[in-house]
C-alpha cells in the first residue's frame, strides 16, 4: 500500500481490537455512528461498489437474510466509497432495508481505519467485521475481491457471541 | 479462480429429502441453490443438463431452493409449486417447466403447469394458497445461507462451493476433476 496512514501490518483489524468509532452519511441528510449501536452486535460489511451486475449481489443477499441477523439482535451496516446519492438510488433499486454508509469524504477514511482500503483501486476490500455490543471486533474476514463471501461466516460469528453471552 | 483454504462448504449434507437426479453412488454430486425467477439460473439450466449428459452416471444433481424473494416476487411461490409437484412425483418436470416459463409465474399459471404435467392441480393450488411447502423452501434457503450461498445460482461440487465460472466448459472440467 502506498498510503502513509495505512496500518503498517496491513490487513483487517483482528478480533480483540477496539472497533474505531465513525460517523458516516447514510442518506443525503442523515448520519449513522457506530456508537449508536452500543449494546448490540454490529455487522460491518465493506464492499467495493454499488451496482454489481448480478442477481443477489452481496447487499441484496444480506437483505434477504436480514431477519436472521435480527434474531441475534444484530444491526447490519453496508459501507462503500460510493456517495450518499448513489447509495440512495442503489438501495431503492434493491429495496434494501438496512443502511448503506458513504465512506466518501475523506474517501475511504473509515475503511483505512479498519485496514481494508485498496489504495490502488480507490475502493474498499470486500471485508466483514462482527463487532460486539461493547465495540470490540470479534470476527473479521477479507474475501477475494471478486468473491461474494455469503453470510455463513457472519452467522457463525454471531453464534459464537451468543454462546459466550450465555456461557 | 483458485481454491481457497477456507472455501465455503455445504453445511447440510445431501440426504434422502433432497431432489436428486442421478445415482446416489455417483462419484460426483453437484448441488445447485437456485431461484426459478432468477435469469442467471435460467441461463444455467441448459448448462446443467449438458453436463449431466456429458458425465452420465458419474454425476448426481441436486436442486435446493434459494428464492431471492425481495428481488423476485414470484420466486418463493414457484419454489412451493415445485415442492407440491415433488409430492406427486414430478419435481424435475416442474423444475423444467418453471425455468421454461420463467416470465409467467403467477399462481394461476403455476396451477396450469401442474395440470399440464398431469398432476392433481387442485391439490397444488390448495398447497400454494395455504403455503403448505413454505417451511421446506425456507429450510433449503437457510441451509444455503449456512453453506455460504452467495447469490443464485450457487453450485457445490462434492460439498465445496464452486467459485469458478459455471459456463459449460469450466463447469464440466471442474466436475471431471472431481470425478477423478
Amino acid at each position: 500500500m502506498t498510503d502513509k496512514t495505512a496500518r503498517p501490518t496491513g490487513g483487517p483489524l483482528p478480533p480483540g481490537t477496539r472497533a474505531p468509532d465513525f460517523t458516516l452519511p447514510s442518506t443525503p441528510g442523515q448520519t449513522v455512528s457506530l456508537h449508536d449501536f452500543r449494546g448490540r452486535p454490529v455487522i460491518l460489511a465493506f464492499y467495493p461498489a454499488d451496482w454489481s451486475p448480478v442477481c443477489g449481489d452481496q447487499m441484496a443477499l444480506y437483505n434477504e437474510i436480514l431477519p436472521e441477523f435480527e434474531r441475534y439482535g444484530a444491526a447490519l451496516l453496508g459501507v462503500s466509497v460510493d456517495g450518499a446519492w448513489c447509495h440512495k438510488a442503489f438501495s431503492e433499486n434493491r429495496k434494501l432495508r438496512f443502511p448503506l454508509l458513504a465512506d466518501f469524504e475523506p474517501k475511504g477514511a473509515v475503511a483505512r481505519g479498519y485496514g481494508v482500503y485498496r489504495a490502488a483501486e480507490g475502493t474498499t476490500e470486500r471485508a466483514l467485521f462482527v463487532i460486539d455490543g461493547a465495540g470490540v471486533v470479534r470476527w473479521s474476514y477479507v474475501s477475494p475481491i471478486g468473491v461474494n463471501p455469503g453470510a455463513d461466516g457472519i452467522l457463525r460469528a454471531l453464534d459464537a457471541l451468543d454462546a459466550k453471552k450465555k456461557g | 479462480m483458485t481454491k481457497h483454504r477456507d472455501v465455503a462448504a455445504l453445511a447440510i449434507p445431501v440426504d434422502a429429502h433432497d431432489h436428486a437426479a442421478g445415482r446416489p453412488d455417483a462419484p460426483v454430486t453437484l448441488v445447485e441453490y437456485g431461484d426459478f425467477e432468477c435469469p442467471h439460473c435460467r441461463k444455467a439450466w441448459p448448462i446443467v443438463k449438458a453436463v449431466q449428459h456429458r458425465l452420465g452416471t458419474r454425476l448426481r444433481v441436486i436442486f435446493r431452493h434459494f428464492p431471492l424473494k425481495e428481488l423476485h416476487e414470484h420466486a418463493e411461490h414457484a419454489a412451493e409449486a415445485a415442492e407440491a409437484a415433488a409430492v406427486q412425483g414430478k419435481f424435475w418436470e416442474m423444475h423444467d417447466r418453471l425455468f421454461e416459463r420463467q416470465f409467467a409465474l403467477e399462481d394461476e399459471q403455476l396451477t396450469e403447469y401442474a395440470q399440464d404435467l398431469g398432476l392433481d392441480a387442485a391439490r397444488v393450488a390448495q398447497a400454494l394458497a395455504a403455503h403448505t411447502y413454505k417451511p421446506n423452501v425456507r429450510e433449503d434457503f437457510m441451509s444455503g445461507v449456512r453453506s455460504g450461498v452467495n447469490g443464485t445460482p450457487t453450485f457445490f461440487i462434492n460439498g465445496l462451493r464452486h467459485d469458478g465460472s459455471w459456463d459449460e466448459e469450466p463447469l464440466a472440467a471442474a466436475l471431471e476433476q472431481a470425478a477423478r
